[in-house]
């Protein structure tokens, strides 16, 4: 037994170097003076030099406020529709082309991004010969195409959601005389809230973080983030790009621990409720 | 279903004392009592097929139609206009219409070395990586599984948080860690050895693809490890299996669908990869996806890119149908 728990940690240890020693390495370095990315600057280091940099670059700043913006428009779109579609999935029992939808709601969670990306633009370019819309490309084509394989996601969270818990209670709602709509607003629309809510997040970052689709469906007015972080990559590193790294680590890291104490904090409130309950019984 | 059936044909309460011809009226009010909820959303014609209707509508313009333009696409001649190619039916003369099918661009695939080397490529780097994933993640998996409530949350927490963090810097990250003059290569040189040449060649793709895809190899794993009956193991050790009998003849054999799922989830984006082979791998040897944009961008022959893109997806069917089924399956035991 103790041979077997000293072998659990080493995995976990070395696992847990492989992801995270790329992303503090991109931490430390962001505040090395030194431009080489790899030569730290005893001297001068630390320093937010690259940080002001960053700030003083307008294009990298716009991009940025491109792609919240896209990202939140692509969330809330996708919510909407990826539980729409749970919904259809999860409650609606079998009716005709049942099979498609699932197929078509399952097939963007693999599908890789070159085809997607493709598929989009040529679609775009053939309904702007048809109908004149969209005019050019940019940000209504962007949104579109993040909405589209993002909703993937939304779905198969609201999806699961669902069918962790029978419809009983919905059924007793219409027992009562609520109106299906009624019924999805009082009843069903709570229950499913929390993964609602992680799926407005999978996919804010999943549009925040695409850049082959992007690439793509965007015109040349249009330049999201990671295409911005693309083409300066690629060119070869730029220390900046390190403070970028840091500032969304960041970010996230401070999202993600207030999440779970607040997920904590609901789950201790729900296990003393659970214990009242037990002790009114007895 | 079996309540429903049960529902169907309990009589009326009312039939119990013999209610004569009044009967047949209650029984008539009770077919307009509230029904099941599934039946008054079949019923409901008006609002279920609006609720069907818009996702449904969604998904069938925006990812089903594009797929048949591309298909379409890959059956037309490249064309010096905008857009750059032939329509498939072209009006010749006031009575005559031409059908310009054509599989050059199939043939063409076919004849030139590059495409064919350039999907062979690309299974092999996807199926390596997949394996690697495998080994790193499967540990990982088990080890997390099988930790205190608490410590599973914490873990968990920790595989999903690069996730959250933007994919394209984490890849920027090996650059700085792989190059020759990069850290690996430093700590190497503490020890007089190196430095290697990691850059630019398939094994940076490799580490590329296995650290942006290990969560989505992990988490499926953790939720079937998870879920395993460890009596079973107990049983096994009471009679006289060590643990790795018991883990080659049980764990691994319950663990298949999460090994299957996570090992789909990773094999067939990286097959048409795009972004970590541009940074990290070789110019030498291109993946499909690569080839694929640059058909499209920089050749701007839109029917070769559209016939490599349906030519992967050929090759992707299999791999997507049995992953789809997987799915179905999951969702499917959830609600047991």
């Amino acid at each position: 037994m103790k041979s077997r728990t000293w072998f659990r940690n080493l995995a976990l240890l070395v696992g847990f170097a492989f992801l995270y020693i790329p992303i503090l390495s991109m931490v430390v370095y962001s505040f090395n003076n030194s431009r080489l990315v790899t030569v730290w600057d005893t001297a001068d280091s630390p320093t937010l030099k690259w940080y002001r940099v960053l700030f003083d670059n307008e294009q990298i700043l716009s991009a940025a406020w491109l792609s919240i913006q896209v990202a939140a428009v692509t969330a809330t779109g996708a919510v909407i529709l990826g539980t729409l579609a749970g919904l259809v999935l999860a409650r609606f029992g079998p009716f005709k082309g049942r099979t498609l939808l699932s197929a078509m709601t399952t097939a963007p969670l693999v599908m890789p991004e070159v085809i997607t990306g493709l598929s989009l633009l040529l679609l775009f370019v053939s309904l702007e010969q048809l109908i004149g819309w969209p005019q050019g490309r940019g940000f209504i084509t962007i949104v579109i195409a993040h909405i589209t394989f993002s909703m993937a996601y939304v779905t198969v969270v609201v999806q699961s959601r669902l069918a962790t818990f029978d419809d009983s209670l919905e059924e007793a709602a219409l027992d009562l005389g609520a109106r299906p709509a009624k019924v999805f607003f009082r009843i069903t629309l709570p229950l499913i809230l929390p993964a609602i809510l992680s799926g407005w997040l999978l996919a804010f970052t999943l549009s925040w973080d695409d850049l082959v689709i992007s690439q793509f469906v965007a015109g040349p007015g249009s330049t999201t983030l990671p295409m911005v972080v693309f083409s300066k990559v690629r060119l070869g590193v730029s220390p900046d790009i390190n403070a970028l790294a840091t500032i969304m680590v960041t970010i996230v890291g401070i999202g993600v621990v207030l999440s779970a104490f607040y997920m904590r904090r609901q789950e201790r409130r729900l296990a003393l409720e659970m214990q009242l309950a037990k002790a009114e019984k007895a | 279903m079996a309540r429903s059936q049960i529902r169907q044909t309990q009589k009326p309460p009312i039939d119990a004392w013999g209610a004569g011809r009044l009967g047949l009226i209650f029984s008539l009010l009770y077919r307009f009592g509230p029904p099941r909820w599934s039946q008054y959303v079949r019923k409901n014609w008006a609002g279920q097929r609006l609720v069907i209707g818009i996702p449904y509508l969604w998904l069938l313009l925006f990812f089903a139609v594009p797929f048949i333009i591309v298909l379409k696409l890959s059956f037309s001649e490249v064309r010096l206009a905008m857009p750059p190619f032939a329509p498939l039916i072209e009006k010749v003369s006031d009575a005559a219409y031409a059908l310009n099918v054509n599989l050059g661009n199939y043939l063409f695939l076919l004849s030139d070395d590059l495409y064919v080397n350039s999907y062979l490529y690309s299974v092999k780097v996807a199926a390596v990586s997949t394996v690697f994933c495998l080994l790193i993640g499967y540990p990982m998996s088990y080890a997390i599984a099988r930790s205190t409530p608490t410590m599973r949350n914490i873990w968990l927490m920790l595989i999903i948080l690069p996730f959250w963090t933007s994919f394209l810097l984490r890849v920027y990250a090996w650059v700085g860690l792989l190059k020759t003059d990069g850290l690996i290569n430093q700590f190497f040189g503490v020890f007089g050895l190196g430095p290697f040449t990691m850059m630019y060649t398939d094994f940076a793709v490799y580490i590329g693809i296995v650290y942006s895809y290990l969560p989505f190899m992990i988490l499926p794993l953790y939720s079937n490890l998870e879920k395993h009956d460890l009596t079973l193991l107990e049983a096994s050790a009471d009679l006289g299996a060590g643990p790795v009998r018991s883990f080659l003849r049980i764990t691994l054999p319950l663990s298949m669908p999460g090994i299957i799922a996570g090992s789909l989830l990773v094999f067939i984006p990286a097959v048409g990869e795009y972004v970590i082979p541009s940074l990290l791998g070789s110019s030498d040897q291109l993946m499909i996806g690569r080839v694929l944009s640059d058909e499209f961008f920089a050749n701007r022959d839109w029917p070769v890119a559209s016939a490599v893109s349906i030519a992967m997806l050929m090759l992707l069917v299999v791999p997507i149908v049995l992953f789809q089924r997987f799915q179905n399956q999951e969702l499917a035991g959830a609600k047991k």
